[in-house]
């Protein structure tokens, strides 16, 4: 099935064309799907456990190859960042050695890789933490370290799986925004994969709604606001729309079979 | 609290040697059944040049024991986590050099080695060499599977990951096999000086015990246990204080989760 056109003027930045995940135990994970995304699009991946959206995201970022259909990143192909759900920083290593560390496992001379890491710390509003160890953060101010990680090595995709999933929500909105400003900044390009009804439809300029049992794409939902969007988008009757809309759009997907 | 944790200890110590200070006093019990501390404490100073000589033997056979084992030990380890081929091969005959007792194979040993200090110290390697393998192993694969998804993300190199992950990692587990390997190097090398008797020149604590028993000098006996286990505690802390400086600030955080 087709989710979404892509636009015209854009060519698409990943291109996934009937992408299979099957277990060697026989488990389908995911059923074949096909999505397009055009460069520099706010994608989110929504569904219950088990509908293959973290699946999908490992396949984009090649951590795992689908078992038939072919998910192609355009050409040439453009560097990504992955963030995990949980911080994963080395407990060991202070905020800029952790930042640093795709750097150096890529070889980037130290020289070279200090002010990029001071740049990406200053990013996410953490040049003065430079120093510290993850252990003497708050969880939100680790999973920015995290996100500095990730934008250090410049990317133009960003994949996130549920990366503030384990956050309070304040706080988690404070990071929406923040990866929102950093998104029109950058130019990136993100797929961001969540539980959240709410921060789907703050976050994406598209909603891909996902189904379990086998995994599945059921809908793609255009959010068709503005960025930038501030935090009285929240609380507009539009926002309330969407979410009601994608609420029972995940509602359905739940009670259809396949 | 920073104080109480050495004060308990102490103050216990001091009214258990009051009340076996007491107990003799009272009963009148005879030195040659059991000492009194004051009479234990006489002998120690009349009897140090004595006491001091073998208590350098042993503490020498006990580190360089300990050097052996840890050397030993650390390279196995890194074999085994480089292959499970290596490691479903190497394991069992580690476990049968932990469960063998050391009193059974000791005699060989000394009858197969000539030198005297070579034939204690391997006694007491092999004694004290399975905590280090067994806490490096646990350690080099107790790597948070987060982290190591990244580094197979980020395409790390072997030497990489080993160097910037598994190393790290495995730190705390191997402070703790230190601690353990300690005290069973001192008490491997006491065993094998018991069973290697009077043979040679180089005569340890347990000669000593051996000898004062022959000649009812009960007295001797007590400040030669007493001067061993002084010396276990002394390298238990020692190591235990390396180990905070090595791991510093974080491995709390590592081994007590979040």
């Amino acid at each position: 099935m087709e989710a979404g056109e892509p636009l015209p003027t854009n060519p698409p930045l990943i291109e996934i064309d009937a992408a299979e995940l099957v277990y060697p135990n026989g488990t389908r994970a995911l059923q074949p799907v096909s999505l397009q995304v055009p460069r520099g699009e706010f994608l989110t991946l929504i569904g219950p456990s088990g509908c293959g959206k973290s699946s999908l995201l490992k396949m984009l970022a090649g951590l795992q190859a689908p078992t038939s259909g072919r998910v192609s990143l355009g050409a040439p192909r453009p560097r990504l960042s992955y963030v995990f759900q949980e911080p994963t920083l080395m407990p060991w290593a202070s905020v800029a050695t952790n930042v640093r560390l795709p750097l150096d496992l890529a070889g980037v001379p130290r020289g070279e890789a200090e002010p990029r890491v001071q740049d990406a710390l200053a990013l996410v509003g953490l040049a003065g933490s430079a120093a510290q160890l993850p252990r003497e953060l708050s969880g939100g101010m680790q999973m920015r370290v995290s996100i500095a990680r990730a934008l250090v090595t410049e990317p133009a995709l960003l994949l996130m799986d549920e990366p503030f999933g384990a956050l309070d929500e304040i706080t988690r909105n404070k990071l929406d925004d923040e990866l929102l400003a950093l998104w029109q900044r950058r130019g990136l390009t993100v797929v961001f994969v969540t539980h959240s009804i709410h921060e789907a439809v703050y976050l994406s300029q598209r909603v891909v709604v996902m189904a379990a049992r086998p995994g599945r794409i059921v809908e793609a939902l255009p959010i068709d606001e503005p960025h930038p969007r501030g935090p009285a988008w929240r609380v507009s009757q539009r926002f309330a729309e969407h979410a009601a809309a994608l609420q029972n759009h995940l509602l359905a997907a739940s009670e259809a079979q396949p | 609290m920073k104080h109480t944790r050495w004060a308990l200890p102490l103050a216990l110590l001091l009214a258990l040697l009051g009340l076996w200070q007491g107990a003799v006093m009272l009963y009148d019990v005879p030195a040659y059944i059991v000492p009194s501390p004051l009479a234990v404490g006489h002998t120690l100073v009349a009897d140090w040049p004595l006491l001091a000589a073998a208590w350098w033997n042993t503490v020498q056979i006990t580190l360089l024991a300990f050097g052996v084992a840890v050397v030993l030990g650390v390279a196995v380890a890194f074999l085994m986590v480089q292959s499970r081929w290596l490691e479903t091969a190497l394991f069992p005959y580690a476990v049968l050099l932990q469960v063998t007792p050391i009193v059974a194979i000791a005699p060989l040993i000394i009858i197969w080695v000539q030198n005297t200090t070579a034939s204690l110290v391997i006694c007491a390697s092999i004694v004290a060499l399975f905590p280090v393998i067994a806490n490096t192993t646990l350690g080099l694969r107790s790597v948070h599977p987060g982290l190591a998804a990244y580094f197979r993300l980020q395409g790390a190199s072997r030497w990489q990951t080993l160097w910037r992950l598994r190393i790290p990692s495995a730190l705390p587990y191997f402070f703790v096999g230190l601690r353990v390997a300690a005290g069973l190097a001192l008490i491997g090398a006491v065993v094998a000086e018991f069973v290697a008797g009077t043979g040679g020149s180089s005569t340890g604590l347990a000669y000593q015990i051996l000898q004062a028993g022959y000649q009812l000098n009960i007295p001797r006996m007590f400040a030669a246990l007493g001067l061993i286990s002084l010396t276990g505690i002394a390298f238990f802390a020692l190591l235990a204080g390396l180990g905070k400086l090595c791991l510093g600030r974080w491995h709390e955080s590592e081994l007590g989760g979040r």
